[in-house]
């Protein structure tokens, strides 16, 4: 069936036919193309999300204090909630099966000045584990150690940006800027894959902070990373005890809602997968839909070039040829050109996503889209699938009309 | 060579049944040229086609070279069809987009004849019809003539046991009707049975026996002394 004269018949009736061969390649090569271009953009999409949400390491849980809003024993409604140095300690020797690390983080902002510059950054109180939770990357120096929180040392670690900023060229290790009236020694640079503004902070130890800030105790947010063995499960056990400790400890309400916030990256995580998972859905949807538009245009290429064919086919059924024969002549030429095309907006889409790269990124949050080999190879195929289905049926009827009707004149 | 009995044919428009053919009796022997001769509307078509198996008879017989014609599907006619019989129409019938060579080697290809053995023959007949030279060229590069001409080449290049021709002059002018006729009088003399169905009084007398049919029966059959086209 598949001899070298039928390859040759076929090769013939497509040279000779080149605005149909033309048609039915470029409509499944723009399918397949496009296919994948979009697919390959949803792709980028997903790891810009996930580069932005995957920025602070997931063992990480943060205590943010607030205002209750429910009285409790005597207390009033609407009471600021604090923590501090003690509630630091409590937390940390009750807690010690789950803790990996815990820091408070002081969050303010103020001017800070080296020689004639000088700039508004935020400034943070940090302990030494913080580094950990907000997966900071030291360029040079090194980050707030336990000495800097013990004595109360006026060092500071500073953002890339920061330097940037202040220091133009020059290396800041080791050189003092300039915050709250008092000088800081510069003792470490960071860099932050979080974004720009993660690159602006300034770190100090939080004893320090707290000193300056007229010997208060009060430490912001608790900031904790868990043992990563503990696993979902237990970092959810661990959220739940700390809160209902902490809320008992603090005289909130336990059924009030505010007072106490504990944000863990488990259950952002989760949340997180929820909405990649929408975007999966989405990005399938387009595909699909794409696809489906491919397979419309070839099959309405097809019935349009065997309805082209109907005369031809009847000079050949009355010359000889049998259902059989048209039927597998039709199939062979479509399946053959759909499947050269196919691959060819395969390749061309794939090259197309290479070209594009990290081009897009800054702009269109996509980075590095690309597609799986395989999800385009299935396209391919399917679309070529439909094309001889959609090619079979009036190839069929086109071989069972008599050779008489198809020759009529008209 | 071909053997009709109470042949009846009749076509269902809606409601309606259109009896075309009322009971047929006609043989050919081998070495005739038959014209059969009607005006439209007196079955000479629709007696052409099942002759050609292009249509199915409702009733009576046929035989082909002693080979019953009946229990056609498509695939069973197309074969017969390729083995027995070419044709040739009015409108030629060519495929556009292959060569004069190529078209005449197509039914060569259906019978699965490789392919140097198709273009030797294709020419060798392509040359008996005088378009040896032609034949690389497209069919609209072809005069009507000339296309008759490969399409007679084609009809007869898988060796037909019988050649019908249906108006193969209807689409020409009278000097070129007479060259294709006089082509038509050279096959016949080399042996080929060969059935025209025309509507021509010129061309019929051209013939060696003359069938006029009308409204469905034959009303006369009879043997002509055959005029020389050229």
């Amino acid at each position: 069936m598949f001899s070298r004269d039928r390859w040759l018949e076929i090769f013939e009736t497509i040279r000779k036919n080149k605005l149909r061969t033309f048609l039915s390649g470029f409509t499944v090569a723009l399918g397949i193309l496009i296919f994948v271009v979009l697919f390959g953009f949803g792709n980028g999409l997903k790891n810009t999300f996930d580069k932005f949400f995957k920025d602070d390491a997931l063992n990480t849980m943060w205590v943010r204090p607030s205002r209750t809003s429910k009285p409790f024993m005597g207390y009033e409604a609407n009471r600021r909630i604090e923590l501090n140095n003690a509630d630091l300690e409590d937390v940390s020797k009750r807690f010690e099966f789950y803790i990996e690390g815990i820091t408070p983080r002081i969050s303010f902002s103020g001017t800070v000045g080296y020689k004639l510059e000088s700039n508004n950054y935020p400034i943070r109180g940090v302990g030494p584990s913080h580094k950990n939770n907000e997966m900071t990357i030291m360029m040079k120096g090194r980050f707030i150690n336990g000495l800097d929180v013990d004595n109360k040392e006026r060092n500071v670690v500073i953002g890339r940006l920061v330097e940037q900023d202040l220091f133009k060229d020059e290396d800041a290790i080791g050189k003092f800027i300039s915050g709250g009236g008092r000088s800081w020694k510069v003792v470490g640079v960071f860099q932050d894959d979080g974004g720009d503004n993660e690159e602006r902070i300034i770190y100090a130890p939080y004893t320090t902070i707290q000193m300056i800030q007229k010997g208060t105790d009060d430490i912001g947010q608790m900031i904790i990373s868990y043992k990563p063995e503990i696993g979902y499960v237990g970092a959810v056990a661990f959220e739940k005890q700390l809160k209902k400790y902490l809320k008992q400890k603090k005289f909130i309400d336990p059924t009030d809602p505010r007072g106490l916030f504990i944000r863990s990256a488990a259950s952002d995580l989760k949340e997180n997968d929820q909405f990649t998972s929408v975007l999966q859905y989405i990005i399938s949807f387009v595909g699909i839909g794409t696809l489906l538009a491919g397979i419309i245009g070839i099959s309405n290429i097809m019935v349009f070039v065997v309805k082209e064919r109907t005369k031809e086919l009847g000079v050949r059924k009355a010359i000889g040829a049998t259902p059989k024969s048209i039927v597998g002549m039709i199939l062979h030429e479509a399946i053959f050109i759909t499947t050269i095309s196919g691959y060819f907006g395969l390749f061309v889409g794939i090259a197309f996503l290479n070209f594009i790269g990290d081009k897009l990124e800054e702009d269109y949050f996509i980075t590095n889209p690309y597609i799986d080999f395989s999800t385009g190879v299935s396209a391919t195929i399917l679309l070529i699938a439909f094309g001889a289905f959609a090619g079979y049926l009036p190839a069929k009827r086109a071989a069972s009309i008599k050779p008489i009707e198809a020759l009529r004149d008209d | 060579m071909i053997k009709i009995n109470d042949l009846h044919k009749s076509y269902k428009m809606g409601s309606n049944s259109l009896h075309v053919l009322k009971g047929i009796n006609f043989n050919v022997e081998e070495g005739e040229l038959v014209a059969i001769m009607g005006s439209s509307g007196s079955g000479k078509s629709t007696l052409l086609n099942i002759l050609g198996m292009l249509d199915l008879l409702d009733k009576g017989s046929y035989e082909l070279d002693n080979v019953p014609i009946r229990d056609l599907d498509e695939t069973k006619a197309a074969n017969y069809r390729n083995k027995f019989l070419g044709f040739v129409f009015q409108s030629f019938n060519l495929i556009n987009y292959k060569t004069a060579l190529e078209n005449v080697t197509l039914p060569l290809y259906y019978q699965g004849v490789k392919r140097k053995e198709r273009e030797t023959l294709a020419l060798e007949y392509l040359d008996n019809v005088g378009l040896k030279e032609w034949a690389t060229h497209l069919p609209s590069e072809l005069s009507g003539g000339q296309k008759q001409r490969v399409a007679i080449a084609r009809a007869l290049v898988s060796k037909p046991k019988v050649l019908l021709a249906d108006e193969p002059t209807g689409a020409l002018d009278s000097k070129t009707s007479k060259e294709v006729m006089a082509l038509i009088q050279d096959i016949n003399k080399s042996g080929k049975t060969i059935l025209i169905v025309t509507h021509e009084e010129d061309i019929a007398k051209m013939c060696s026996r003359i069938v006029r049919l009308k409204d469905g029966v034959i009303l006369e059959d009879k043997k002509n002394k055959m005029i020389k086209a050229i």
